[in-house]
């Protein structure tokens, strides 16, 4: 077993007065893909507002030695998460620039953020054509394209993703998904991936978890998800 | 035609006025994304403490830098102590608060230093430089100090790292944590610059209409005339908006009878209901595109 770059324990996170996650277990292993499935509202993006701590949650989570449980959202951005948020959290009254420049906002050195840039520009051709555009006139999958981007700049140590297929036309998401691969092996950074689309994640994972209204249910490797009976049939639909 | 010219150049004096204190709201505005109402007498407050200086004895430089700060650190307050509480507040309680801070300010200044007005001296001078007392020192000053205070916004705003982390915070707050920014801090900062550019405007108004609390109640119409008319999105488009609308006034005053001196003022609200019905984000604003 690699050794465990988020480890939480006995997560509970309310809305107001109302409990969506209901004491959750979580591990994520460095450098591996880690993907959480479930239905609608059985709260995968609200585990990833937890550990960003957008969201009041009790319980313990550990990221690389420090607890994080208590922590700003900002703060814990700054130890090396980064989240691509529901609905991308694009700054669209802004250029392409300026949202990836955000995305290095909190590092000091600025060749290698223009080096970053660059690399970005490699996963992401299309971006680079944009450079200087509004990003809110970007299409739905340059969009996400930029929010990945943005969240790479950052050179995160975990990436979290939540439904970077959404509403993308199926080879878009296919493109998408095959370049957070590849950012996995080179750019050793972790992934927590939130899907709807099962059998893809499943695909492009390592470790699984699967999530029914705030509770993990099953838990291990992606393999073995995906070859379970249940899952076949309440997820993956054959 | 030389009647035509005299009222250009006095409208544009009058503009000078304007166009700063569009600066100002346009200023807050991209700051915390909210209209504060209470600017102008945030603005007033601040000339009122440096005519206090003044009087006790500070040189006018020394007064003006020193109201700088003071007005900044009153800004940063305002957010701390505040706004900061209504933080996730519905909009409407915002305007609520900026009504009170306008009632507040307003009826302190008159508290404190009572309702006679004052004269407010000019660092630029009296004489006129164009014309028979049409455009003197201190409009050509009041319009170049607007001019720098706009390039200063521009280059911040563009090319600094901490402009764009205050553009980002203002644009989309939780976005902006995401990647690190500390949004409460960046508000504070915008009530703190905003109040020093308001407190600009108002020591270089003050000269011009005299000081008293209620110096900036029609001028804040006129500022948030031409902050609408040149776009709530471009401190560029308030400055000529401001200057716009001072020309407007003065033109439509002389030149159309009915409107003579007293329905001055309206005009501010007719270009104001205009220039949202035609073209809402302003002359020279950006309209935000969407796409899904």
């Amino acid at each position: 077993m690699s050794t465990m770059l988020l480890q939480a324990k006995n997560i509970c996170a309310y809305y107001g007065p109302t409990q969506v996650l209901h004491g959750l277990d979580l591990a994520i292993a460095e450098g591996g893909i880690t993907t959480l499935l479930g239905a609608n509202g059985a709260g995968k993006t609200t585990i990833l507002r937890s550990v960003c701590g957008m969201v009041r949650t009790t319980g313990e989570i550990r990221f690389r030695g420090h607890e994080i449980a208590d922590k700003a959202t900002e703060d814990i951005v700054r130890l090396g998460i980064a989240h691509v948020p529901e609905g991308r959290g694009t700054f669209v009254r802004l250029t392409v620039e300026e949202n990836l420049q955000l995305g290095a906002i909190t590092r000091g050195n600025k060749v290698e953020i223009a080096t970053d840039v660059e690399r970005v520009f490699g996963y992401f051709p299309r971006l680079r054509e944009r450079y200087r555009q509004q990003a809110g006139t970007l299409s739905g999958g340059e969009q996400q394209m930029l929010a990945i981007g943005r969240a790479m700049m950052l050179r995160p140590k975990l990436l979290l993703l939540d439904e970077p297929s959404f509403g993308l036309a199926p080879l878009i998401v296919q493109e998408v998904f095959s370049i957070l691969k590849q950012m996995n092996q080179r750019e050793k950074v972790s992934i927590f991936l939130v899907e709807q689309n099962a059998a893809l994640a499943l695909d492009l994972a390592d470790q699984a978890y699967l999530l029914e209204t705030g509770r993990v249910v099953m838990a291990g490797a992606a393999r073995e998800l995906r070859e379970d009976e249940n899952i076949r049939r309440a997820y993956l639909g054959y | 035609m030389e009647l035509f010219l005299h009222q250009v150049l006095a409208g544009l004096a009058t503009g000078g006025i304007y166009a700063c204190m569009a600066l100002a709201i346009v200023m807050i505005y991209q700051a915390i994304d909210h209209l504060n109402f209470a600017q102008g007498e945030m603005a007033m407050f601040s000339t009122f403490i440096a005519w206090q200086l003044i009087e006790w004895g500070f040189p006018y430089w020394a007064a003006f830098f020193l109201t700088l700060a003071i007005s900044f650190a009153g800004g940063y307050m305002i957010e701390r102590v505040i706004m900061r509480p209504l933080h996730n507040a519905p909009i409407l309680s915002h305007v609520a608060m900026f009504i009170a801070l306008f009632a507040i300010l307003n009826s302190a200044a008159g508290f404190i230093w009572d309702y006679q007005v004052k004269n407010f001296p000019t660092p630029f001078g009296t004489k006129s430089i164009l014309g028979e007392g049409l455009l003197s020192a201190h409009d050509a000053g009041m319009i170049g100090a607007t001019v720098v205070m706009l390039l200063f916004l521009f280059l911040f705003f563009r090319y600094t790292r901490i402009g764009l982390s205050m553009r980002a915070a203002a644009a989309n707050p939780e976005s902006a944590r995401l990647v690190g920014i500390r949004v409460g801090w960046m508000l504070a900062l915008g009530w703190g610059m905003a109040a020093s550019i308001g407190a600009v405007a108002g020591m270089l108004i003050a000269p011009v209409v005299f000081l008293e609390p209620n110096m900036m109640s029609s001028i804040l119409l006129y500022g948030f005339a031409g902050a609408v008319v040149g776009g709530l999105t471009s401190p560029a488009g308030a400055v000529v908006g401001g200057l716009m609308v001072g020309v407007i006034e003065n033109l439509a005053g002389t030149f159309i009878p009915v409107i003579g001196r007293e329905l001055k003022l309206t005009i501010a609200l007719a270009l104001i209901v205009l220039v949202l019905t035609v073209k809402p984000s302003g002359l020279f604003g950006r309209t935000v595109v969407h796409r899904v």
